[in-house]
């Protein structure tokens, strides 16, 4: 069966295609398992009447996205890596900078 | 297909993976920064995807509308008085404040949410953390954890419980506490709450009645649940793009490493081509054996680095990206996703990363492969 | 029986270095017989030889294949037709450097999607004809000169093929092993092959194998 290099190819190529296929089934497994671990954390909403996932804990903006001021992302640090692509492109303001710097 | 086709395919295959096994080295590698860059996208893909269902399915019994008072367009405390008119709003079940706020642990330098439960107010002094608050301050249940008032005394908490390690996703950074030592830490007045959450009968009247309080007051700002659903979808795509963006300097590496191997044809390369013309192979043969060699190694980069992504993501907790979730967070939480995984992200991976390769692969040979055979016998 | 008509064939038309390759070629090659084209090297015996093996199409002129006009046909055609009715054996080998021996042998059936078993064994079967069975599992480039042209042989006659077609087989043998070449071209002679041998070399054109020589300068045949 494997005297053939393009056998082999196949074969790995299906056995590939079958891992791939066993991730949607693992992840079909992994969510019926948590569903009770979910349903706690539905309750825990619920109850405390949350509104945001708790995941980025650094600022107010972060922990609560959907709470934020509508004018958030200009309330903090200029230069704060949560805003990424526009916040590398500003500079400081002049009163923020070190003396004697640009 | 008919057999012989499937045979000649066959053929091709073989002829391709000795061709490719000449250059181990060079071709081993291209597939290890191929999977490489597969795997850094797909890790973002899983995650990204992943936390968006969580919050879809977590999220699900958030309170349906949420009232802020702004002022100056910051969030501000919100009068009780406002309670009443929007309860006489048609559609409106329920309204009740929400006394939370951030309370910042300078020692620590740690950020958590605290959050009034009402049920805690029979039992001043008594406070349930969450597991992360647990776990950067050492402590366990009937701890001890010292709160710095607005005058400066303190006040000294006793934890009651934890919460599971389970519920960390939504708890993790969460100090449930008593009315009486939340307004006593913050000098909270009497007669305001951070927000009003309200329960609505009908759903389909949800934008009617945010209209009307935003009518009522308009110094509030009504926020729809679906609202923050999609304040998710759009700070995870937004996270997964900016992780994206770091990651086209890797993309772009490649391209031009694939460019370099697909297009710089070799003389060698460009005699073997015209060797197989002369020998009997037509010019879609090259090509079909072109297309194997670019199927071969994308193919195998896809699902390699696929494998590795949902290992990462999902069994390794995606540690390689710890860093840039966690930010400047002290407060990381810890949480195990649940794996989704959808058809349509993984064939737009597919044709983004096997597709375009493959194309690349054939596409410059091309030329070599319609050259006349008889240049083999001029050299 | 290959007949030519007329045959012309110009490089590069147009352009400054255009150039005349051959020109008013007429000649009718019997099927089983052999025949050499000799001639000082740029005479066009390499050009005549390709469009004889329908690799290069003439300018002007016509080529029959038997009964078949096959100067207008299409590429995919053509290569059938070169595929299935004639070897070649190059002045180089042109073995594929890096893979076996026997794959070389085999490569020039892969578009016909034979069997891989019936075809292995065919190929195996070719080697060991010529001697070369031992070395099926090589690679080329770890042959002697003889060993790769037989290897060359073998890979040209694996369509089974009904013409020959060599240029300068000689070109990197010693006397004993194109002796030994001509040897294995008269057995295949005697099978029926038609052969085309391009050579300037004596042992070639003296030989008894060959039927007829046809002498070629400047792109005309004397």
């Amino acid at each position: 069966m494997f005297n053939r290099k393009s056998h082999v190819l196949l074969a790995f190529f299906l056995v590939n295609l079958l891992l791939v296929g066993l991730l949607f089934v693992h992840a079909r497994v992994v969510q019926q398992k948590n569903r009770v671990s979910f349903l706690e954390k539905r309750k825990i909403v619920k109850e405390l009447q949350l509104t945001d996932l708790c995941i980025f804990t650094d600022a107010r903006y972060t922990r609560h996205p959907s709470m934020a001021d509508s004018n958030t992302p200009f309330q903090d640090h200029p230069l704060s890596l949560e805003h990424f692509p526009s916040g590398s492109l500003m500079v400081l303001p002049p009163h923020l900078r070190p003396h004697g710097n640009e | 297909m008919t057999m012989s086709a499937f045979e000649k395919h066959r053929h091709v295959i073989d002829f391709t993976l000795s061709s490719l096994l000449r250059r181990k080295g060079k071709n081993f590698s291209l597939l290890a920064v191929y999977t490489f860059v597969i795997f850094l996208v797909a890790s973002v893909m899983f995650l990204t995807h992943s936390i968006k269902e969580d919050a879809y399915m977590v999220l699900t019994d958030a309170p349906e509308i949420t009232v802020q008072k702004l002022m100056a367009g910051r969030h501000d405390l919100i009068p009780l008085s406002y309670m009443e008119p929007i309860r006489e709003i048609r559609g409106v079940q329920s309204v009740e404040p929400r006394l939370w706020g951030y309370y910042f642990d300078g020692t620590n330098k740690a950020n958590y949410t605290l959050v009034v439960k009402k049920e805690m107010n029979n039992t001043p002094g008594a406070i349930s953390v969450g597991n992360g608050v647990a776990r950067n301050l050492l402590v366990k249940e009937n701890g001890i954890i010292p709160f710095k008032a607005y005058d400066g005394s303190y006040l000294f908490l006793k934890i009651k419980d934890v919460f599971s390690s389970e519920s960390e996703l939504v708890s993790s950074d969460l100090i449930l506490i008593s009315e009486q030592d939340f307004r006593k830490i913050f000098a909270f007045p009497p007669d305001v709450a951070t927000d009003l959450v309200l329960r609505v009968r009908n759903p389909r009247e949800l934008t009617t009645i945010a209209t009307k309080i935003n009518q009522m007051f308009p110094d509030t700002r009504p926020i729809l649940r679906e609202e923050i659903l999609r304040t998710y979808e759009a700070v995870f795509d937004w996270r997964g793009g900016l992780v994206i963006i770091i990651l086209w300097g890797a993309a772009l590496a490649f391209v031009i490493l694939a460019w370099d191997r697909a297009t710089g044809l070799s003389a060698e390369e460009k005699r073997e081509i015209g060797i197989l013309k002369a020998i009997g192979w037509e010019t879609s043969d090259v090509l079909l054996m072109k297309f194997w060699e670019g199927a071969v190694i994308s193919f195998s980069a896809f699902s390699f680095g696929l494998l590795l992504a949902y290992a990462h993501v999902y069994f390794a907790s995606f540690i390689l990206f710890e860093s840039t979730i966690k930010g400047w967070s002290i407060i990381y939480p810890q949480f195990r996703l649940t794996p989704f995984v959808s058809i349509y992200q993984i064939a737009t991976l597919f044709f983004l990363t096997v597709v375009p390769y493959t194309v690349t692969t054939i596409a410059p040979s091309w030329r070599a492969a319609t050259i006349d055979p008889d240049m083999v016998m001029r050299a | 029986m290959i007949r030519l008509n007329e045959i012309r064939k110009v490089f590069n038309t147009g352009k400054p270095n255009e150039f005349v390759a051959l020109q008013g070629i007429n000649l009718t090659i019997e099927a089983h017989r052999a025949v050499a084209l000799t001639g000082p090297s740029g005479s066009g015996k390499t050009t005549l030889l390709s469009i004889l093996g329908c690799m290069a199409r003439p300018t002007a002129g016509r080529i029959l294949l038997g009964d078949r006009e096959i100067t207008s046909l299409p590429e995919r055609f053509l290569t059938e037709i070169r595929r299935s009715t004639f070897g070649f054996i190059f002045q180089q080998y042109n073995l594929i450097k890096g893979i076996s021996v026997l794959e070389n042998v085999m490569i020039p059936a892969y578009p016909t999607g034979e069997k891989h078993a019936s075809l292995k064994e065919r190929a195996t079967k070719l080697l060991n004809l010529f001697n070369v069975g031992s070395k099926a599992d090589s690679k080329p480039e770890w042959l002697s000169g003889g060993e790769a042209q037989r290897v060359a042989i073998a890979r040209a006659l694996i369509n089974n093929p009904s013409v020959i077609v060599a240029d300068e087989p000689t070109a990197h043998l010693d006397t004993r092993l194109s002796l030994e070449l001509m040897a294995i071209l008269k057995d295949l002679k005697e099978e029926g092959k038609t052969l085309l041998i391009a050579s300037h070399d004596p042992i070639v054109h003296s030989s008894e194998v060959v039927d007829r020589v046809v002498a070629m300068r400047d792109g005309q045949m004397q």
